[in-house]
Formats: structure tokens, C-alpha cells, sequence
């Protein structure tokens, strides 16, 4: 484990924590969530500001409580059952909060998991489109990127899978009425779409991380703000819960170093 | 009741080429597996494969007998894609019809009723239009003049899911903890297979398990094939697990010609039963070698 700053908090530890503000004010629904730093947050969510959030066992059930990550099947308490047909009421009832990954991300918010180069005949196939169409016109989505670089933040995506502002308000009202990007968090900063023309903007950064490594790392036109502030620290409660209860063995820090 | 038992040799001779056919099950989960093995021995051909992917399309695209695949994504679960299918798209090889996975279940659900679509906000505004120009919208007729897309109906020559459990008349039961899709891909067939660890007298089922775990009725199954170990290598709980030892090697194997030639003829230029003795031969292997590493 590497410090990044003097209080000892590392980077994934501040992405985490940015990935849990994701639901914050959320009350009862399902909070989704892919990959470490976002299976932490919405856990540390539940566990302190967001309390009636609904998490699931990654299968086919919601459970009570945050069970740690990589908890025994056996340890956990089922709420109710939630195969994937359910699933799709609850983004289709707009009682969902996700956090997905993005293989490409554009500056209006356009996500992509479907192909690298032309959909006909793709450079790289990736796993498909899945349910990011829908979930973005459905319920709040944001993103989390482990690896930030110009090959991930990009002008336009390849394939437009999640559906960003431009888009959505282009596909007209059925489109755009529940439609909300929320956050992209990267292993750097914080991102919103807080502008006038809901293009990307630097929310804040992980301390330890420069405004102009952002930028440089980033392939399109970012909104800068005169005062950018850090991500926020994690309070004693939530670097204890993170440490000892949710992740003692440190999968954080093999997701994101430093 | 009528006794609807095949072999998988039976169920394949109710196959032609160019059929576009259904497989249940998701990603590397409860796939009927023995039934895509049956039809990677036959001669079928210009096949339309529609499924929640795993490596029933990857095996599938692999032996050329997949003209076009309809999916939402295709991925091994503890491996993001299956190296196959992806070497088939970029290659050109098949052609493609990629949606939303919600608008793929409104597609058999649509199917099932008979209707001819189902509308949907999912798919607006997204590259799925785009790269699909056949789909439509639709405008709600009332007061609200929503505009959605009209998902159309995955009409299906032919389906096969596999379960844990059926009876000889082809009521289905699935003991894992998601019945995924399956109902529906029969539903919205023509010709629908049912495959099963275990063919099981019909006062057996209700002692198995929860009533909710009997959801495949007889109405929706025209054969039944017992067949153990049918899902393998991919996850038919609480039978088994998926097998992830196997499943790398058949990643692995895919990435070389040599090494993909060596993996068909070990386990798929061979009989269903000759597959299972190898693959338990493979998994023994495994263990041999693991435990001589440890010991070194």
C-alpha cells in the first residue's frame, strides 16, 4: 500500500469514497455496481449516508447489510429474489443507481463496451452493448474508469452504448426524461456534466493528482473551472470500514495503485 | 401423457441449416451445452444463433456453422469474452444483430404472446438503431405521444434450454437460483428442446424443490434428452459449477490453430460421452499437475 498524501488515505481509497458519493440522497433502490472501487462505494454508501440503498449478492438475490467483498455465498442474508427478468423491472421502474465501466468514454458522455473501430467489422470486438442502452435512458448511470487515458476519454466513441446528454436530448423527450450520467470517477478525478452544454467537466481531483495530468490524459476539450477542488477525504468511520471490515485483504489497491 | 424422450441425435435431426435457433441460458451459465455439441458433429450449417452469449456461440462460430448471431453481449462471466465469437466479428465472418439485453428478452417475449413488438424507451439514442436499420419506433397512440422503440418479435425455428430436472412429458424444473430466460426462448419457438441433467418421475418434482423452481411446463416442450453433465463447462448449480479450469484451456487453445486442432479432436471430434470422459481425464490432469507444482 502506497501513501499519496500525509493523512495516509490511498488512491483507491479516494476512489472509492468518490464512487459511494455516486448514491448519495439515493434512497430506496437498487444500487449496481462493476468493478472494485464502485462494488466498495456503494457499500460504504449503505453502511453510512445511504442507508436504505438495496445492494444485491452479484447473482440472483438483494441482501441485507454490505457483506465484505469475496463474502461466503453462505454468510449472506437474502432480502429477496432478483433474477435478471426482475432486473429489468427495476431499471425499466426507474428504481436503480449503477455504476458501470466504460472501455470508451466521450465528452457529452457517450459510453462504449461494444467495439473498438467500426461496429460492421470492429478492430475489437468487445462484450456487446449489454444493458447500458437501456439502463441510461432509464435510471441514473455513472462510470468508473480504473485506467484513465486519451484511449479511454476520447472525442466520440466508437460505438455509442450507454447513451450520453447530446444523444439523448437529440432521441427527444422518451428519451432524455429519465436520463441522468451522474459521475464518471477515474483512478484521477471526478467528472460531472455541470455546463451549459452538458459537456464533460473536472468535478474534482484525487489528491496526489495534478489539474494538468488530467488534462493531458484526457482526449477531448475538458471543462476546467477556475477552482478545482479535491476529492474529498474519507472520514475515519469510512477508511475503518474500507480497511477492516469491507476490504481487509486490499483488492482496492490492485485495482488502482498509488 | 406423451413421452417426449430423444436422444441428442434425435433433437439434431429435428434441425436444418439455415434455421435461426435459440439457446437459453446466459453468458457461461446452464447453457445446453451437449445440444450445441450434437450440432457442431452434424452437418448443419448457415445457422441464426440468438442467445444471451457464452460459449455456445463462441464453439459455434468456431466450427463455421453460424451465418448470423442476435445478442446483447457474449461473454464467459470470469472471462469478458470468448475469444471465438470475437474472432468471427472481426474477421467478418458473420453477420450481427447487437441490442440492448432487455430489448433481446421484449424480442421472445413479443415472440411468446404473438404480437408483433414491444415498446420500449431502451435502444434510444443509442448506436443500437444506428447499426440495426431495420429497427423501428413507435408513437404511443395516447395522450402522452411517447416515441419508443418497437422491439419486433425473435420468432425462433427452434429453441433448447437446459435444466436441472424434467420428466419424460417435458416439465421442466431449474434448481439455480435463475431461471434466466428460458421459458421464453421455448415459447417463442417452434420446435423446443428441453435438456437435463436428469430425467425424473413427474412425482419427483415437487420434492426437488420449491414450486417456483417447476417453471418450464409441458406446454412449451415438444422433446426431452437426458443428458449429465449437458451444461458443461459452463455453471448448472447446484448440479455443478462452472468448470473454470477447462474454460481457460478452451481460451487458451482458441488463440493458436495447432492448439485449437489438438482441443477438437481431444473433446468435440468425439462423441457426448466421449467429451465427458475426456474432460474428466483434462480435469485430473489439472489437478496432477497442480499438485506436482506445489510439491516442487
Amino acid at each position: 500500500m502506497t501513501d499519496t498524501t500525509d493523512t495516509g488515505v490511498t488512491r483507491a481509497e479516494y476512489c472509492a469514497v468518490a464512487c459511494a458519493e455516486v448514491f448519495r440522497g439515493d434512497g430506496e433502490v437498487m444500487a449496481s455496481a462493476f468493478g472494485t472501487a464502485p462494488a466498495l462505494g456503494a457499500r460504504l454508501a449503505r453502511l453510512t449516508f445511504a442507508p436504505d440503498l438495496v445492494l444485491t449478492d452479484g447473482d440472483a438475490a438483494l441482501v441485507d447489510g454490505a457483506p465484505p467483498l469475496g463474502a461466503a455465498p453462505s454468510s449472506l442474508v437474502l432480502e429477496s429474489h432478483m433474477p435478471y427478468r426482475r432486473v429489468f423491472d427495476v431499471v425499466w421502474s426507474g428504481r436503480r443507481n449503477l455504476i458501470m465501466m466504460a472501455s470508451q468514454i466521450d465528452r457529452t458522455g457517450n459510453q462504449n463496451i461494444s467495439a473498438i473501430g467500426p461496429w460492421a467489422r470492429p478492430k475489437a470486438q468487445l462484450i456487446g452493448v449489454r444493458g447500458a442502452p437501456g439502463n441510461t435512458v432509464n435510471h441514473s448511470t455513472s462510470y468508473w474508469v480504473p485506467n484513465h487515458s486519451t484511449r479511454a476519454f476520447v472525442e466520440q466513441v466508437d460505438v455509442v452504448s450507454g447513451v450520453g446528454y447530446a444523444r439523448a436530448a437529440a432521441a427527444g423527450p422518451s428519451a432524455s426524461r429519465f436520463h441522468e450520467i451522474r459521475y464518471v470517477v477515474s483512478n484521477l478525478g471526478v467528472f460531472d456534466f455541470a455546463t451549459p452544454d452538458r459537456s464533460m467537466r473536472l468535478a474534482s481531483v484525487h489528491p496526489g493528482v495534478s489539474i494538468a495530468e488530467v488534462v493531458e490524459s484526457t482526449g477531448f476539450a475538458l471543462n476546467v473551472p477556475d477552482d478545482v477542488p479535491d476529492t474529498r477525504d474519507p472520514t475515519p468511520e469510512e477508511l475503518d470500514l474500507l480497511r477492516t471490515v469491507l476490504d481487509p485483504s486490499g483488492l482496492r489497491d490492485r485495482e488502482v495503485r498509488g | 401423457m406423451a413421452d417426449k424422450r430423444l436422444t441428442l441425435e434425435d433433437l439434431v435431426a429435428e434441425l436444418d441449416s439455415g434455421m435461426t435457433i435459440g439457446f437459453g441460458g446466459w453468458g457461461s451459465r446452464r447453457k445446453p451445452m451437449a445440444a450445441v455439441r450434437a450440432i457442431l458433429r452434424s452437418d448443419l450449417t448457415d445457422l441464426t444463433v440468438v442467445s444471451y452469449g457464452g460459449p455456445d456461440v463462441g464453439l459455434l462460430c468456431a466450427a463455421g456453422k453460424v451465418a448470423k448471431v442476435v445478442y446483447g453481449f457474449v461473454t464467459l462471466d470470469s472471462i469478458p469474452t470468448d475469444p471465438h465469437f470475437k474472432a468471427a466479428r472481426q474477421s467478418g465472418a458473420i453477420g450481427a444483430m447487437e441490442i440492448d439485453e432487455g430489448m433481446f428478452y421484449l424480442g421472445l417475449l413479443a415472440a411468446s404472446q404473438r404480437v408483433p413488438f414491444l415498446p420500449t424507451r431502451a435502444g434510444l439514442g443509442s448506436d443500437v438503431l444506428a447499426v440495426n436499420p431495420s429497427l423501428r419506433t413507435v408513437r404511443s397512440p395516447y395522450d402522452d405521444g411517447e416515441e419508443l422503440v418497437a422491439m419486433p418479435a425473435l420468432r425462433l425455428d427452434a429453441a433448447v434450454v437446459h435444466v436441472n430436472r424434467s420428466d419424460a412429458a417435458g416439465s421442466g424444473q431449474i434448481l439455480g437460483p435463475d431461471p434466466f430466460f428460458d421459458e421464453l426462448f421455448l415459447g417463442a419457438a417452434d420446435r423446443r428442446f428441453v435438456t437435463t441433467e436428469q430425467v425424473v418421475a413427474t412425482d419427483e418434482l415437487a420434492p426437488g424443490g420449491p414450486l417456483q423452481s417447476m417453471c418450464i411446463s409441458r406446454l412449451l416442450t415438444d422433446g426431452v434428452v437426458e443428458t449429465p453433465g449437458g451444461a458443461h463447462f459452463t455453471a448448472c448449480v447446484p448440479d455443478y459449477g462452472r468448470d473454470e479450469g477447462f474454460q481457460r484451456e478452451y481460451v487458451a487453445a482458441a488463440g493458436d490453430p495447432d492448439a485449437w486442432a489438438a482441443f477438437r479432436g481431444r473433446f468435440l471430434d468425439v462423441d457426448e460421452a466421449g467429451y465427458q470422459a475426456a474432460t474428466r481425464r483434462a480435469a485430473d490432469e489439472r489437478s496432477a499437475a497442480k499438485a506436482a507444482k506445489e510439491g516442487a
